[in-house]
């Protein structure tokens, strides 16, 4: 049974990791450079909570 | 192409950028501190026993008790001021300068990661261990554990702290009920501390050896500071970080305690020092096949939510560094669906796998809990310099820790006592961690720093600091 357990846990292993790869792949040819790392520090903090003392 | 139009998402856009999603609260806050820390309650702690003997174990569960306490006061009043991604390198970042901002960013990913190997390692042997079949190897549930949690990761922020707070309360509560089960109000019956700790037993190498024992003691409570990675993910950042880490000190408080009576009770200090399962041969100790198998399930459970948070901090910590272009801004891309940092999940992942496969259990967390003391000598100074630049009063705080500047004076002195103890043991790695830290930072001063746009990477909206 642990053989099997330790087979089932290669095959989750690769086929997850393969499912990501694809999935990088893909958002990374829909999307833009800019689109993608547009991210902001700070600017949460700008929009919804007002810094005020 | 905008973010807005594809992801379907309905918070945290703003125009056309793609942030991380707002989406946590005060549980997330504890799952992901707790989660990470409680596997040191299951293996870890009791290997101070080996070092000072069971009642040394005790003596620096207290001490690193404070002194954990004091990193969890420090990093709320900071974190709840400074709420981004990054944690402690964000607050070093504007608090201190760039150079320790990266060198903080650092110890983050290499404390995160090096857990996240020692875990993976750990959840494998264990099963191994259970299984005691022939040619049963640990690798394939070590790849399992790591691909399968970076899968987790990789689709979403609210999933992976959904799914830690629900095995970490599984595990915390096989803990509590371990103890009960016991009958803890009497001695003789199951419990014997009486009989294990006698005072010619009780501190075997002297007072030396409760200084050794900090070494290991860190495993108690080793890594609530992760609960400030989240401050970008958190719906109220002012509230729910203070309250999930400081909820999450005092249940670890509580854990640590029950452990320590329980273990120290049933196992002579001799092998509580060398085993590598406290808690599950505790179990076994009880006579009782359910309690047995209830702490092997939550071994394997702390092990996973501990994997699981130290891979969502690490990857926030990296992708930090990349939306600063301290490392190649390509790291800081979001993924417009998941709204997580993918790249930075995907680069770490192969990383922690090789780390897994070729370096050993002591090897892995020595280097994590030698990047985390670095850690949390840096929050004593940071501390420090937090209060003399801004002054309460002069920006708003969401917690102001008391006692100001007790904790900090006694989280340093504690972190020099645990360097002594660390160096005791594992000198060599120490100096060599010593040294690669010194190297980087020159290639960071030398040759990253001229790609960071310097405007930029101050993002907070404070008043100038004092003396400026």
């Amino acid at each position: 049974m642990w053989m099997g357990l330790s087979y089932v846990c290669w095959g989750i292993s690769v086929v997850l990791a393969a499912w990501m790869l694809y999935d990088w792949f893909k958002v990374d040819t829909t999307y833009s450079e800019a689109v993608l790392t547009s991210s902001r520090e700070g600017e949460l903090e700008a929009v919804s909570e007002k810094h005020r003392i | 192409m905008t973010a807005a139009v594809d992801t379907g998402q309905t918070t945290t856009i703003h125009g056309d950028r793609v942030s991380l999603l707002r989406v946590l609260g005060p549980a997330h806050v504890w799952a992901l501190g707790v989660g990470i820390v409680l596997v040191g309650e299951f293996t870890g702690w009791n290997f101070s026993a080996d070092k000072g003997g069971a009642l040394a174990a005790l003596i620096v569960c207290w001490i690193v008790g404070l002194l954990y306490t004091s990193v969890a006061m420090i990093d709320s009043e900071v974190t709840s001021t400074v709420a981004a991604a990054g944690g402690q390198y964000a607050q070093a970042k504007h608090i201190v300068g760039p150079l320790m901002a990266f060198n903080v960013a650092l110890f983050l990913v290499f404390a995160y990661t090096m857990l996240e190997v020692s875990d993976a390692i750990l959840l494998g042997d264990t099963i191994v261990a259970k299984a005691g079949a022939e040619g049963l190897t640990h690798n394939s549930f070590i790849a399992a554990t790591i691909v399968v949690l970076a899968w987790l990761n990789y689709r979403g922020v609210l999933m992976t702290l959904n799914v830690n707070f629900v095995i970490t309360a599984i595990a915390y509560i096989s803990i509590v009920i371990l103890f009960f089960s016991v009958s803890p109000w009497t001695q003789g019956a199951v419990l014997k501390l009486n009989e294990l700790v006698t005072p010619g037993n009780a501190l075997p190498y002297g007072w030396i050896g409760v200084i050794a024992a900090f070494q290991f003691g860190i495993w108690y409570y080793l890594g609530i500071e992760g609960t400030t990675q989240a401050a970008e993910e958190v719906r109220s950042p002012a509230r729910s970080l203070p309250y999930g880490t400081m909820a999450g000190m005092i249940t670890l408080l509580i854990a640590a305690a029950m452990t320590w009576y329980v273990c120290a009770s049933l196992m002579p200090w001799e092998y509580l020092g060398i085993t590598y399962y406290p808690l599950w041969d505790a179990g076994k100790l009880t006579g009782s096949p359910l309690l047995e198998e209830l702490l092997f399930v939550a071994t394997l459970l702390a092990a996973l939510a501990s994997a699981n948070g130290c891979i969502n901090d690490a990857a926030r910590a990296w992708f930090s560094l990349g939306r600063d272009r301290y490392l190649p801004s390509w790291f800081s891309a979001v993924h417009p669906r998941y709204r997580t940092p993918y790249r930075s999940i995907l680069f770490l992942l192969p990383i922690a796998l090789a780390f897994a496969f070729i370096a050993d259990l002591n090897q892995a967390i020595t280097f994590s809990i030698l990047s985390g003391v670095l850690q949390y000598t840096f929050m004593s100074i940071n501390i420090m310099m937090f209060r003399r630049k801004w002054p309460l009063g002069t920006i708003r705080r969401g917690y102001t820790h008391p006692f100001h500047p007790l904790p900090a004076i006694v989280l340093f002195c504690l972190c020099m006592v645990t360097f002594f103890a660390i160096f005791l043991g594992f000198g060599s790695q120490l100096i060599a961690m010593t040294v690669f830290y010194f190297l980087i930072s020159l290639w960071f001063h030398f040759y990253r720093y001229k790609f960071v746009r310097r405007g930029d990477q101050f993002s907070m909206p404070w008043p100038k600091p004092q003396g400026y």
